[in-house]
């Protein structure tokens, strides 16, 4: 029966948007390339700028500041083991990408999240967007990525960004619609305006849970990292995927290890920050 | 003038609300309004005044309607129809940044569960209003200071909320309403979820606070001890309704109806009724003028063993018992020099409550008397007992 029907021309309307969108809105994907292209070289930079064991000390000590001993240890160690294996740079350019995509899911993922939070209409459109957008397979970004901004870092970072905002959207609603109905009475009636609300109550009080949304677009972040890599992205995806080509099993290993230690110590740094705020709410 | 004025403040809660204006209009119950239309009543056609410096008490049982009809005074709540006037303005009627304005500088409000920020300091907390009036950090602070001086919480202004305990976190409530230094203060169940010790002192001690700022207070409570404690005047409320409004006294002495009265039903009297709602003529003589002979024909006239005794100025000198009295006869003694002078004396306000504790110490009867000592009147333990079983009250002009 399905055969009498004619296929839904889909693949063509899409491959005509994208077109039109190549033609005429280009000077936005340049401009965007333009902005993300540097700001992962600089977190690479950073990461590279000091003596590597200089470096791994410093991210130790702020892992003991912001959270325990235990988990500067496992950092300490862990990412000596990294450098041993030589692997500083490609971990450098992997947690640069992480980084940057996780700034811009922030950037963006937030204000949607507290627009979703205050405006019941918002939320019910952007809910089923947020749906598509962690159900669809991660590959399928990688396409439209690769059209728009073409090969290598910056299309990684941009299919990052899709795959990984969601939580933050998410969490962010949940935690602005988790604020106690009397606080928001109570702020209301001193006299806040809407900003003041926000700022002073609603966005102080759903810390906890937009951080722990952060937490989770940086894990998906870095989960993206290899596929992010068969565009081009530099980094420890990179590797992986030449261990996988190669059937290099060892080498597959150790670069895979690599990701798993960048992932427990940045889970770790992030998970503690918004507890550790929560502590201490007067600094 | 009065500082808070509602007309027919109405708040119904559903999607058909002018229908169920009309029905309600016509005169029709919350029950039936909720079958034809799905909208819930919150408030039904409320009048009423609060004058200034007054502490006004709306009390319902949960449900009643009582916390929405609050709600609209500073409209947290948006009225469905009617207005609130406060200082003759409607503000059912202002716009947001007028709105903003009454609720930062004329109307503070206090919550059932605090609704303290958790992430602020006590300090933080209570120079909240004016933080967000845009007020210098160390002038709002001293301000702050000051309030919490005055709600006994001095030493806590470091302290996160969570470290107090219910009593002082709602002394933190109190103090952010008043910081603002609003003329009016709305106290929304404040005290309902204290422990009843600490609720006794918090409500001795609002009053206390009260006769030093006069503010205009609208206080919301289920409780009809509160109510009768704290109230200048109490408002009764039912399915919405303002089924009476009135002194404590005029509410249970003379209920407006039944439901009114199924509520005054369990209330502890002896700590509600005055000494001059129990009191009943004083007999006496005037010690100048009287003789024992004219003492002891007054006490057979009237049946009592003893008598007060006053001077010209009606001004109590003590009590001259059936003894004494023939005791002055037999020995030839001055009256004066006879009286028993050590007796209980009352003002007309006393509680009963106390009085009868003073009435457990002395075999005499107690004396009501005015500031200047003037006799107003004699308690004795039938007035007592008959004012206990509710029955033989009257109400004072």
């Amino acid at each position: 029966m399905t055969e009498s029907i004619p296929k839904l021309p889909l693949a063509d309307v899409v491959e005509v948007i994208v077109s039109w969108l190549q033609a005429n809105v280009g000077w936005l994907f340049d401009f965007i390339s333009n902005l993300i292209e540097p700001t992962v070289a600089f977190f690479t930079a950073v990461l590279m700028f000091l003596p590597t064991l200089v470096t791994i000390v410093l991210i130790a000590a702020l892992t003991w500041w912001l959270s325990s001993w235990r988990i500067a240890l496992f950092t300490l160690i862990g990412l000596m083991l990294i450098a041993n294996l030589g692997y500083w740079e490609e971990s450098a350019q992997t947690t640069a990408l992480v980084l940057t995509a996780t700034v811009i899911s922030i950037i963006i993922g937030v204000p949607i999240g507290i627009l979703c939070g205050k405006n019941d209409t918002a939320r019910n459109i952007i809910t089923p967007i947020l749906d598509f957008m962690q159900t669809m397979p991660a590959f399928v970004y990688l396409v439209p990525a690769v059209i728009f901004f073409s090969l290598g870092t910056v299309p990684g970072v941009i299919a990052s960004v899709v795959f990984s905002m969601p939580p933050t959207i998410r969490l962010t609603n949940l935690g602005i619609r988790q604020v106690p109905e009397d606080l928001i009475e109570a702020s209301d009636a001193f006299g806040s305006t809407s900003s003041q609300k926000l700022f002073k109550i609603q966005l102080p009080l759903a810390k906890t849970t937009i951080m722990a949304g952060i937490n989770q677009t940086i894990m998906l972040a870095l989960s993206m990292v290899v596929i992010a890599s068969m565009i081009g992205a530099r980094g420890l995806g990179e590797a992986v995927l030449t261990a996988v080509q190669r059937i290099e099993v060892g080498t597959g290993f150790e670069a895979g290890l690599a990701i798993v230690i960048i992932a427990i110590v940045l889970d770790r740094l992030t998970q503690n920050l918004g507890q550790g705020n929560g502590q201490h709410p007067r600094n | 003038m009065s500082k808070i004025k509602v007309e027919n403040l109405t708040k119904v809660f559903g999607k058909q609300k002018k229908r169920a204006l009309q029905l309600l209009k016509e005169g029709q119950t919350k029950k039936d309004i909720l079958e034809k239309t799905g909208c819930t009543v919150g408030v039904n056609q409320a009048n009423f005044t609060v004058e200034e410096g007054e502490i006004f008490v709306i009390m319902g049982l949960s449900g009643s309607g009582k916390s929405t009809l609050v709600r609209m005074l500073n409209r947290l709540i948006d009225p469905t129809s009617g207005s609130v006037f406060i200082d003759s303005e409607d503000i059912s009627k202002v716009n947001d940044d007028q709105l903003r304005q009454i609720r930062r500088k004329t109307i503070s409000m206090v919550f059932q569960r605090f609704a303290l920020f958790p992430h602020r300091t006590v300090l933080e907390n209570t120079a909240y209003g004016l933080e967000v009036q845009g007020i210098p950090k160390n002038k709002r602070e001293d301000r702050a200071m000051e309030t919490l001086q005055m709600v006994g919480l001095k030493g806590y202004e470091h302290q996160l909320p969570s470290q107090l305990s219910g009593g002082m976190q709602q002394r933190v409530g109190l103090a952010r309403a008043l910081t603002n230094d609003p003329d009016i203060l709305l106290m929304d169940e404040a005290f309902s979820a204290l422990d009843p010790l600490i609720r006794k002192d918090m409500q001795d001690e609002l009053i206390e606070l009260q006769s030093a700022m006069q503010k205009t207070i609208v206080f919301i409570t289920h409780d009809l001890d509160e109510a009768l404690r704290i109230g200048d005047r109490i408002a009764l409320m039912k399915d919405g309704v303002i089924v009476q409004i009135g002194t404590p006294e005029e509410i249970l002495t003379d209920p407006a109806n039944e439901y009114v009265e199924r509520f005054v039903e369990d209330v502890d009297w002896s700590k509600v009724l005055q000494a001059e709602n129990v009191m009943k003529r004083a007999e006496m003589i005037t010690l100048d003028k009287d003789g024992p002979r004219v003492a002891l024909n007054r006490m057979r006239e009237t049946g009592l063993s003893s008598l007060f005794a006053v001077d010209r100025r009606n001004r109590l000198q003590g009590v001259l018992s059936a003894d004494a009295a023939k005791q002055a006869i037999d020995e030839g003694k001055p009256l004066a020099d006879l009286i028993e002078r050590d007796i209980v004396k009352v003002r007309p306000d006393t509680l009963l409550n106390d009085i009868m504790v003073q009435m457990a110490e002395t075999n005499h009867p107690v004396a009501v008397v005015s500031d200047d000592d003037r006799v107003r009147g004699v308690i004795v333990r039938g007035s007592v007992i008959g004012a206990l079983t509710g029955k033989e009250v009257k109400t004072h002009d």
